[in-house]
């Protein structure tokens, strides 16, 4: 016997009756609204800003869940950044003599170990940077944990006698070093007078210049920091014009090698009126000029 | 009649705002189904050849909705079931507004019923100077003696259909010519102002405004109506559902329309009551086997009834496409009988051209022509309505006649009394106008 139940069941259902395909007033007015262009737009992407921008809002009013936010933040960081991986324990200077190095240890001032996210490399570096032997320091931190501190020292080039002692300068005139005494650094010619420091790239070209007579030289003087005299053995002097000092030096060598200039009894040669170098004699030269022109003094000096 | 008239020029305004916009829908509310088109008006489209010529209008828009809903709640083209026919309208809009994807705002509306009449109206005016202006048509217009159009009745068509300037005669835009008497033929249009107002209520109830209102049997008219059948003179019937609308066109103008409150949906009841089966069986078998031809093939042909009955003699029953054919002839032709009638009261024998277009749905049934040219003359033919661009196939039958016309009145819809301008005189408005014209004729 065939079952019953399912198909007498469906045998006899009533015909489908079609739906009404009809939409309810606000099914017809949401359709009608979805295609409004605004109404899409604002949808779309006004809705969403709006929802989480509150969300956010409601989440962040509260005070205490705001702190938990940003020291779980701040927590998760401070983990990251401990990582060994991360981890500075030693410094290795290089470029520097041992003294040097000391002293930039001394001036880094970094208590080691300590996460390379919170050592501030360009603070140190311009720490670095304020010692005066210290032309650049490059700082970099290299695998391994190792701080790296690659150091360009100041070469001096010329000594400053001042009031308060001598001073080491390296070309541009920036200060190296003090030194205690002259002879630490006889190979180093020597300047002095204020604001020296300053003109230190001029007095290098005049002492260039003045190579010829170097045997003799003593040092430079800067006179009312605004020229230079040439201080020569026998204490003879060299007074420099203001501007051209280098071909002033050039004139005085090619007199000197032509006459023997600076070899005879002069206290002084001129060279601030381009064209007329003024001679001072020493006195007994002096005398001896006079009598040789039939001028009798009387005994002074002058 | 002046609150219809106000309503018209607003709804004009409405249509140009529509048009600005670029989207209109078109409503067909009729008896048996509920036609909602889509427009998108967007200039008149590059044609690739030259051989189409500057059509009227139809080239400015494209069809991108289409949506067809059966009618509930309308009978003889009439609302009266307000809120199932707004049912009807919203599913038909939907459904449209989705194939467009566009939200449509404007709505222009064509039915069937309302009792349509026409009159005929005369006016003349004196011109005040030699030539013609637009004021003097706003004139003429306003000159026209109202017949009195009955209690409860407002104009739905008033256009001018002629212009007379002195003794000549046929002018279609007398502005600028010279002459010293315009006359107007003025064709009106009167419907039962009770279904205007349902209708725009209904409308009014699903979030549309109304651009324009329209008689079904005009708009189908100037769709189904080629241009020298609307030059010439011709009828154009709209069988319809519930409601049969015919229309005479002369000259590019509608010059007399009628409605005969019988459709096919009697013709489905006729089967329906004879046969004893229920009213959708009965549309099946009117349109799979209907006729009104039968020949001794037809004798033959039996028709499975059917039926739900449980009831094995019932539900088994035949009858012969004969039979079937006696039941709906009579109801055909006593159709078609009350249309010659109208035409004649019309005196559409007096035409040059006595064309005849008969289109609608109740149109199709087959061997209609022939039954038609025995009762109503022998120009009969058979209409479809205009190709129009972006139309689905499904949509371009003879059904859809009014609903293509109404596409064709939205774009380009002829000039009405109510697009004119309003005579000086009665413009209390502008005032200042009148001022300068009285200064004018009197220094």
């Amino acid at each position: 016997m065939q079952p019953l139940t399912n198909r007498s069941l469906s045998a006899h259902r009533p015909p489908h009756l079609r739906r009404d395909p009809a939409p309810t007033k606000w099914a017809y007015r949401m359709q009608r609204l979805w295609l409004t262009p605004v109404f899409r737009v604002l949808f779309r992407f006004g809705l969403p800003t709006v929802v989480v921008a509150l969300t956010a809002g409601v989440v962040l009013m509260d005070e205490g869940r705001r702190d938990a936010i940003a020291g779980g933040i701040a927590g998760l960081r401070e983990t990251f950044q401990n990582r060994p991986e991360f981890m500075v324990g030693l410094v290795s200077v290089e470029g520097a003599s041992t003294e040097l190095a000391d002293a930039v240890r001394a001036r880094l001032n970094i208590s080691l170990p300590q996460s390379s996210f919170d050592i501030d490399l360009d603070a140190a570096r311009l720490r670095i940077q304020e010692l005066d032997a210290v032309a650049q320091a490059d700082l970099m931190v290299r695998a391994g944990g190792v701080l790296q501190v690659a150091i360009t020292e100041r070469v001096p080039v010329v000594l400053w006698r001042t009031e308060d002692g001598i001073e080491m300068l390296d070309a541009t005139g920036h200060r190296v070093a003090s030194l205690i005494s002259r002879s630490d650094r006889p190979d180093l010619p020597l300047i002095a007078g204020e604001g020296a420091d300053a003109a230190t790239v001029e007095a290098m070209a005049l002492l260039a210049a003045a190579k010829p007579i170097e045997d003799r030289l003593r040092g430079l003087v800067r006179i009312g920091d605004r020229r230079w005299d040439l201080i020569l053995d026998r204490n003879q002097r060299i007074l420099l014009p203001e501007t051209k000092p280098v071909a002033a030096i050039e004139r005085l060598i090619a007199l000197h090698q032509a006459n023997d200039l600076l070899g005879r009894d002069i206290f002084a040669v001129d060279l601030r009126t381009e064209h007329r170098p003024v001679l001072r004699l020493a006195p007994y030269a002096f005398n001896q000029l006079r009598q040789t022109q039939g001028i009798d003094t009387s005994g002074s000096d002058l | 009649m002046t609150d219809l008239y106000q309503s018209q020029r607003a709804m004009r305004n409405m249509r140009r705002a529509a048009m600005q916009r670029g989207v209109i829908a078109i409503l067909d509310i009729g008896t048996s189904k509920i036609a909602c088109l889509v427009l998108r008006f967007d200039g008149p489209s590059p044609v690739a050849d030259d051989s189409l010529g500057p059509m009227a209008g139809q080239s400015s828009f494209r069809v991108i909705g289409a949506a067809t809903t059966r009618s509930r709640g309308v009978r003889f083209g009439e609302i009266s079931v307000m809120a199932e026919t707004e049912r009807a309208v919203r599913t038909a809009v939907q459904a449209a507004q989705k194939m467009a994807n566009v939200r449509v705002d404007h709505v222009i509306a064509c039915f069937s019923g309302a009792e349509p009449r026409s009159y005929g109206l005369a006016g003349e005016v004196e011109l005040e100077d030699s030539v013609v202006t637009e004021q003097d048509v706003a004139r003429v217009m306003a000159a026209c003696d109202v017949p009195d159009i009955g209690y409860g009745r407002e104009v739905l068509h008033a256009q001018p259909v002629n212009f007379a300037l002195d003794h000549r005669t046929g002018l279609g835009d007398p502005r600028g010519q010279i002459g010293n008497r315009l006359a107007t033929d003025m064709h009106l249009l009167s419907i039962d102002a009770t279904v205007v107002q349902n209708i725009l209520h209904c409308i009014h109830r699903c979030d549309l405004e109304l651009a324009g209102l329209a008689s079904s049997a005009y708009v189908s008219g100037m769709a189904s109506l080629v241009e020298d059948e609307q030059e010439l003179g011709a009828a154009c019937i709209d069988m319809g559902g519930g409601s049969t609308g015919l229309s005479i066109f002369i000259k590019k103008h509608m010059i007399y329309s009628d409605a005969v409150r019988l459709g096919g949906d009697h013709v489905t009841s006729d089967i329906s009551k004879g046969l004893m089966v229920p009213m959708a069986v009965a549309e099946r078998i009117k349109t799979k086997h209907g006729g009104v031809h039968a020949t001794g093939m037809d004798d033959r042909e039996m028709i499975e009834v059917g039926g739900d009955s449980g009831d094995w003699e019932k539900d088994r029953r035949q009858v012969s496409r004969t039979e079937l054919i006696g039941i709906m002839r009579p109801r055909v032709e006593e159709i078609l009988e009350e249309v010659r009638e109208r035409l004649d009261v019309a005196g559409f024998d007096s035409l040059p051209s006595q064309q005849i277009v008969l289109t609608g749905g109740a149109s199709q049934i087959p061997g209609l022509d022939g039954l038609a040219s025995r009762i109503l003359g022998q120009r009969v033919r058979l209409g479809r309505p205009l190709r129009v661009q972006g139309l689905p196939q499904a949509a371009t039958g003879a059904a859809f006649s009014s609903s293509v016309g109404l596409c064709l009145f939205a774009a380009h819809p002829q000039d009405e009394w109510w697009d004119f301008e309003i005579p000086a005189e009665r413009y209390p408005a502008r005032s200042l106008k009148r001022v300068v014209k009285w200064f004018r004729d009197n220094w």
